[in-house]
C-alpha cells in the first residue's frame, strides 16, 4: 500500500498544478497579510478565499486524477493486490499531496503573522475540508463512467456546498422566520462541511459579536470546547462516508 | 486450476456471459474461440476479478477468487488493449511492477521476452508515445515477467510483426512444456494450431463446447483448426 502511496505522490508531484496551487495559496496568504497591519483582518479575507478555493481545487482536481489514472488503476487491478488498498492509496496519495500544499501555502503565512488559536482553527479546518473534498470528488468519480459527466458533477458539488446550500438555508430561515429555529440551525449547519468550517473560524474571532441571536446561539454551542470536539468529529464523519461509499462501489466495479 | 460454475454476468439488457461453467487444468493450452462480442474477454476479465460475476462462481485452486487477490500472483495477464500509465517510461513501469509484486526470497525474473523485443534499448520512452505493437510487446513482457503459473494472453499477436509474433509463439510453447495453464483468446486460427491442447468456443455468451484438439479433430474430421471451426459455424 504504501509502495502505491508513493507512485501516486510522485506522479501528482510530476505534473506541476499541484506546485502551482502552493504558490498560489502562498502568494494569497503573504499578499492578504501584508496588505493590513490588522492580522485578524488578513485572517478573516484569508478564510473567505481559503473556504471558496480550497474546496473548488480540490474537488476538481481530484476528480479529474482519478479519471486520468484509470489506465493505472485497470493495471493494479489485475495485479495480486487488494481493491481496498489500490483505492484507499490513491484515495491518500491525493489527499497529502493536496493537504501538504495546503499546509506550505497557507501554514508558513500564518505561522509568522498570525500565531492565534483563531488561525490555528483555519489551518486544521484547511486541511480536514481538503480531505473531505478529495473524498467527495472520489464518490462522483467512482459512480460515473464518463469523464464529462463525473467532472461536472463534481463542479454542481461544489456550488452546492458553496452557495447553494446557504441560499436553501437562507430560503428556510425567511419562510419559517416566526418559529424558532436557532437550535435547529446548527443542526443545519453540520450538513454542510463548509458551513461548518465558516462557523468554528469565525467564533474564534471577533467578529461573532456582529451575527445577532443566532450568533449567540452558536457561540453558546460552537464555541464550547465540546462544541469544537463535536465539530471536528462531524467533519471527521464527512471524510468517511463519502469515502466509504466510494470504496463499497469500487469493489464491486468491472473494469 | 481454474473451474468457472454457472457464471453468468450481464452488461444492462446484454447478457455477456450465460451460465458458463468451464475446467482448465495445468498443463493445458486453451484456445478462447468465438465471434466478436461472444463474451471471451468477459470471461477471461472474470477469471481476473476485473469484472465480476452477477452469478456463479470461479475457484483458482479449489478456492473461491471473490474477496481473494493472493491467487493473482500465479497468474500473468496480457490484456487486448494494454492501458498504462502514459506519463511513465517502459523502465519506469516495468520497475514499478517490479516493486509491487516482488516478494523478498522470492521468485525469480523471466526477462526472456524483453530482452528478446529489443524492450532495454527503448527503456526511456514515454508509454504514450509507443506504437501499439510496442504496446503490446510490453504487456505480453509483463505477463510473463513473473514466471506466474497461469498465462491469460487475450489476442496476443494481434498488432505485432511476424518477427516477434514468432518470439512470442516459441514463448508460449516453451511455458507450455513447462506444465504451466496457458488461456488464449484470439480470431488467427492458423497460429493457434500447433499451440492448443483444448478449445473453448463461444457465441452469445454461451459456451458451445469444450473438447480437446484431438476429439475436435475427430468429431469434424478436420485436421486444421481453422477448418474444423469452419465447420462448426456453418452447422450453428
Amino acid at each position: 500500500m504504501k509502495k502505491i502511496i508513493k507512485y501516486v505522490i510522485v506522479d501528482i508531484l510530476r505534473n506541476k498544478i499541484v506546485i502551482a496551487y502552493t504558490l498560489l495559496l502562498l502568494a494569497i496568504s503573504f499578499g492578504l497579510f501584508n496588505l493590513d497591519d490588522n492580522t485578524s483582518k488578513g485572517l478573516l479575507s484569508l478564510m473567505n478565499i481559503v473556504l471558496i478555493i480550497v474546496p473548488l481545487i480540490c474537488i476538481i482536481f481530484s476528480t479529474i486524477y482519478v479519471y486520468n489514472s484509470s489506465e493505472f488503476i485497470e493495471l493494479l487491478v489485475s495485479q495480486p493486490l487488494q481493491r481496498k488498498h489500490i483505492w484507499m492509496s490513491l484515495f491518500g496519495g491525493i489527499a497529502i499531496a493536496l493537504s501538504l500544499a495546503f499546509f506550505i501555502g497557507v501554514g508558513i503565512a500564518v505561522f509568522i503573522y498570525s500565531f492565534t488559536p483563531a488561525a490555528l482553527i483555519l489551518l486544521g479546518v484547511g486541511l480536514l475540508l481538503t480531505i473531505i473534498f478529495v473524498a467527495i470528488a472520489l464518490l462522483a468519480a467512482v459512480y460515473t463512467r464518463d469523464k464529462a459527466k463525473g467532472i461536472g458533477i463534481s463542479v454542481l458539488l461544489w456550488l452546492y456546498f458553496s452557495l447553494i446550500f446557504d441560499g436553501l438555508v437562507l430560503f428556510i430561515l425567511f419562510q419559517f422566520q416566526d418559529y424558532p429555529l436557532e437550535k435547529l440551525m446548527v443542526v443545519i449547519s453540520s450538513l454542510n462541511p463548509v458551513d461548518l468550517s465558516r462557523i468554528l473560524i469565525l467564533l474564534q474571532l471577533d467578529v461573532s459579536a456582529l451575527m445577532g441571536y443566532t450568533g449567540a446561539i452558536f457561540k453558546d454551542f460552537f464555541g464550547t470546547q465540546t462544541g469544537i470536539i463535536i465539530s471536528f468529529v462531524v467533519l471527521l464523519l464527512w471524510i468517511w462516508a463519502p469515502l466509504w461509499a466510494s470504496l463499497r462501489r469500487f469493489n464491486r466495479k468491472d473494469l | 486450476m481454474i473451474i468457472a460454475n454457472n457464471v453468468t454476468k450481464k452488461f444492462g439488457k446484454l447478457t455477456a456471459l450465460n451460465n458458463v461453467s468451464a475446467t482448465c487444468g495445468k498443463g493445458q493450452c486453451i484456445a478462447l474461440i468465438g465471434p466478436n462480442g461472444s463474451g471471451k474477454t468477459t470471461l477471461v476479465k472474470c477469471m481476473l476479478g476485473m469484472v465480476i460475476p452477477d452469478n456463479g462462481f470461479i475457484t483458482f485452486n479449489e478456492k473461491n477468487i471473490l474477496h481473494d487477490w493472493l491467487y493473482r500472483e500465479h497468474i500473468g495477464y496480457m490484456p487486448q488493449i494494454g492501458r498504462y500509465p502514459e506519463n511513465m517510461t517502459i523502465g519506469q513501469l516495468l520497475n514499478m511492477m517490479k516493486d509491487i509484486r516482488f516478494k523478498s526470497g522470492g521468485q525469480s525474473l523471466d526477462e526472456d521476452l524483453v530482452k528478446a523485443f529489443k524492450l532495454p534499448d527503448l527503456m526511456q520512452k514515454r508509454m504514450r508515445t509507443l506504437s501499439g505493437g510496442t504496446t503490446q510487446k510490453v504487456s505480453a513482457s509483463l505477463a510473463f515477467l513473473f514466471n506466474p503459473d497461469v498465462l491469460i494472453l487475450d489476442e496476443p499477436t494481434a498488432g505485432l510483426d511476424p518477427v516477434a509474433s514468432e518470439i512470442l509463439k516459441e514463448k508460449i510453447i516453451a511455458e507450455k512444456q513447462k506444465g504451466k495453464l496457458v488461456l488464449i483468446t484470439s480470431h488467427i486460427l492458423s497460429e493457434l494450431d500447433d499451440l492448443v491442447t483444448h478449445v473453448i468456443y463461444m457465441q452469445d455468451g454461451n459456451l458451445l463446447f469444450h473438447k480437446s484438439i484431438d476429439r475436435l479433430r475427430e468429431d469434424t474430421g478436420e485436421q486444421k483448426l481453422s477448418k474444423a471451426i469452419a465447420s462448426v459455424m456453418q452447422k450453428n
